[in-house]
């Protein structure tokens, strides 16, 4: 197994009490396997990306990388750990510095590995290739690139130490749909040649549904449900789950207009003062006096690995309710 | 109620580097209780037909320098700006992308409501207060007369953008032109304003001009599309047409890369469009969108014009037109 986490917490102090940005989030990510991630902000999906790459300090749980703890490592042993796992950001315009050529951004993880400057010039070129950008990009600026270009630049620099996972956070929400295509497929590609893992990190499902194996959805920093994102995508067992795929818009107008919506109501509570129990309780059609007592824990939603944590099972209703049946 | 009909709008942005052609013969129209929604990619110019529209464009470098952009019997391109003062926030109003900058963040919700009920219906004290409590009570802000003494930072985006939606319903505008207005929020609240947006139009007969990139809303929301690309439509018709029968082959594209629920696995490929958009500094001659295009031939050298291939149904391009080559490029 190439990466697993176990109950993982992270906590901040804020002027209004303790954060629990994440809380109890367990999993586990194999060689040339993509962990999708999806729920919307504030869920605390960025902030696990950010733990895992420990950028953020983790109060709870352990962080094992091909079976080695680095949960807690320092100094020299987490400065070795770190090439194996790097990051795509968000937004490729503020990700590179403005005022650095290509070929240094892209060459500087291996200049802070201590790569001699001969190397680091064929491997810059090297990277270029893979991620088709124009073998003269290396003396230019950031600029002079478009969005999908500068994307392509992140990537290529993530690449320079050949990480073993890589996180993706929101990497094509930035872009226009014609090159997130585009940006999408160069993610796949590089995947398939290198074998490299990916915690593939949206708020858009119809993204995370073309890259990921598997699927988890987060909500106020906890795991509400996850398994095989063909599964989950296709039977979700968690209202929650139900409601975004309902809410996520088709595109398909004869679809759009015969379709029964669930439109959730209200907004994400806040995270410092989560609601008792579940979570999810203050917006679900379904909450009962049980919800608000009762915090329920992730379970096997069905035999072949999907997880859920609701304490009703709801795959029914959620049919009957597609074909107008009150439940 | 009037809709909107914009006629051969033209607009140049006047730079140190020279004109550049922003928006080319833009012509679109929406009826009263209709949506038309507007695609396409950023720099494609459908924000800038929504400044346009509303006269709000940059001015220097924009200026509109040709077509009309008739409110009922009034053009409003021609309007002298103390005119325009009049009709914007009023007949015509516009919500935004980002609803947290677009708010004043030292006014209060309520006194940035009851500013546009002073401004163009008088209603002063008492009564705009009632009116902008009954307003924020419209848009589906709870508690209404509470909420009116908040400034905007108590609030979520979704909240801002129903303020702002209040601002801009508050006098039944005839037109109201949305411009990415659930883009900066969250699927289920975007699910929540593009509800409350049908109901309001349903309720006073307003035509929605939607801009957005976003297919999958263009495809709940639109009555008709117009698709742009390099400052130009290049496709219009009804929104069914253009989603089952697609003629430019950029519309085609931009299907093709839009990942459709249910269908594509894990192992299928996104259809991509090579290359990206064309700066309008270095717009090709002829067909802008020739140099990324699959069917692209001799006579793309010329520009297309928007010509109607089926009812209702417009596009500009050769190759969907039939066009023999050789006769093109002897037009």
């Amino acid at each position: 197994m190439l990466l697993q986490a176990r109950d993982i917490g992270v906590h901040f102090a804020t002027p209004r009490g303790l954060l629990r940005a994440v809380a109890g989030v367990s999993l586990e990510i194999d060689a040339g396997e993509t962990l999708g991630l999806v729920g919307e902000s504030g869920c605390g999906k960025s902030t696990l990306g950010r733990a895992i790459m420990r950028l953020v300090p983790i109060a709870e749980g352990e962080l094992l990388l091909e079976g080695q703890y680095i949960t807690r490592l320092e100094g020299t042993a987490l400065k070795q750990v770190r090439p194996k796992v790097q990051m795509v950001f968000q937004d490729p315009v503020s990700s590179l510095n403005p005022r650095r050529r290509v070929g240094s951004l892209v060459g500087q993880p291996l200049s802070v590995a201590g790569w001699s400057r001969r190397d680091i010039a064929d491997r810059v070129a090297e990277l270029l290739a893979q991620v088709s950008l124009p073998k003269d990009a290396a003396d230019r600026y950031p600029h002079e690139f478009s969005g999908g270009q500068r994307q392509r630049i992140g990537i290529a620099r993530a690449l320079a130490l050949s990480p073993k996972l890589v996180i993706c956070d929101e990497p094509v929400s930035a872009l226009d749909v014609s090159v997130r295509a585009q940006v999408v497929n160069l993610l796949k590609d590089i995947q398939d040649r290198l074998g490299v893992g990916y915690l593939f990190i949206s708020h858009d499902l119809s993204v995370v549904e073309n890259v990921a194996d598997r699927l988890m959805v987060m909500y106020l920093g906890r795991v509400v449900e996850q398994g095989r994102a063909a599964d989950v995508l296709a039977r979700p067992a968690h209202p929650y789950t139900h409601a975004l795929l309902s809410a996520a818009p088709v595109a398909n107008p004869a679809l759009a207009r015969t379709r029964q919506r669930v439109v959730l109501q209200g907004e994400l509570p806040s995270p410092v003062s989560p609601p008792s129990g579940c979570a999810f309780r203050t917006r679900c059609p379904f909450a009962e006096a049980r919800c608000a007592a009762e915090a329920p824990l992730l379970r096997p939603a069905t035999a072949d690995g999907q997880q859920v944590a609701c304490h009703f099972d709801f795959s029914e209703r959620f049919a009957a309710q597609a074909t107008g049946v009150p439940a | 109620m009037a809709g909107l009909d914009v006629r051969g709008l033209s607009v140049s942005l006047f730079t140190r580097g020279g004109v550049l052609p922003a928006l080319s013969e833009v012509s679109l129209s929406v009826q009263p209780g209709r949506t038309l929604a507007l695609v396409g990619e950023s720099g494609c110019g459908k924000s800038m037909t929504a400044l346009a529209i509303m006269r709000l464009l940059p001015e220097p470098p924009a200026r509109i320098i040709a077509g009309q952009v008739m409110l009922g019997d009034t053009d409003l391109a021609a309007l002298p700006e103390r005119r325009m003062l009049g009709v914007r926030g009023k007949a015509v109003s516009m919500i935004f992308q980002d609803p947290m900058s677009s708010l004043n963040p030292v006014v209060t919700v309520g006194d940035q409501i009851m500013e546009v009920l002073r401004r163009h219906e008088g209603l002063t004290g008492r009564a705009a207060r009632m009116r902008a409590a009954e307003l924020l009570a419209l848009v589906g802000i709870s508690d209404a007369e509470a909420r009116l003494d908040e400034y905007p930072h108590r609030l979520s985006g979704g909240m801002c953008q129903r303020v702002m939606i209040a601002i801009a319903i508050a006098c039944r505008p005839a037109v109201l032109v949305a411009d990415e207005p659930t883009t900066a929020l969250d699927v289920t609240v975007q699910a929540q304003i593009l509800e409350l947006l049908k109901r309001l139009q349903a309720e006073t007969g307003m035509a929605l001009l939607l801009i957005t990139h976003d297919l999958g809303v263009v495809a709940e929301m639109a009555d008709e599309v117009a698709v742009m690309y390099a400052g130009r439509v290049v496709e219009q018709g009804p929104v069914d047409a253009i989603f089952a029968a697609p003629l430019h082959p950029y519309t085609r594209g931009l299907l093709g890369a839009t990942p459709s629920g249910g269908t594509a696995g894990r192992h299928t490929r996104l259809a991509d469009i090579p290359g990206s958009v064309p700066s309008l500094a270095e717009l090709p001659a002829g067909c802008a969108f020739a140099p990324r295009c699959p069917l692209a031939f001799a006579a793309c050298a010329a520009q297309p014009p928007l010509a109607t291939l089926a009812p209702n149904h417009l596009a500009a391009c050769f190759a969907a037109q039939g066009m023999p080559a050789d006769a093109a490029a002897g037009a």
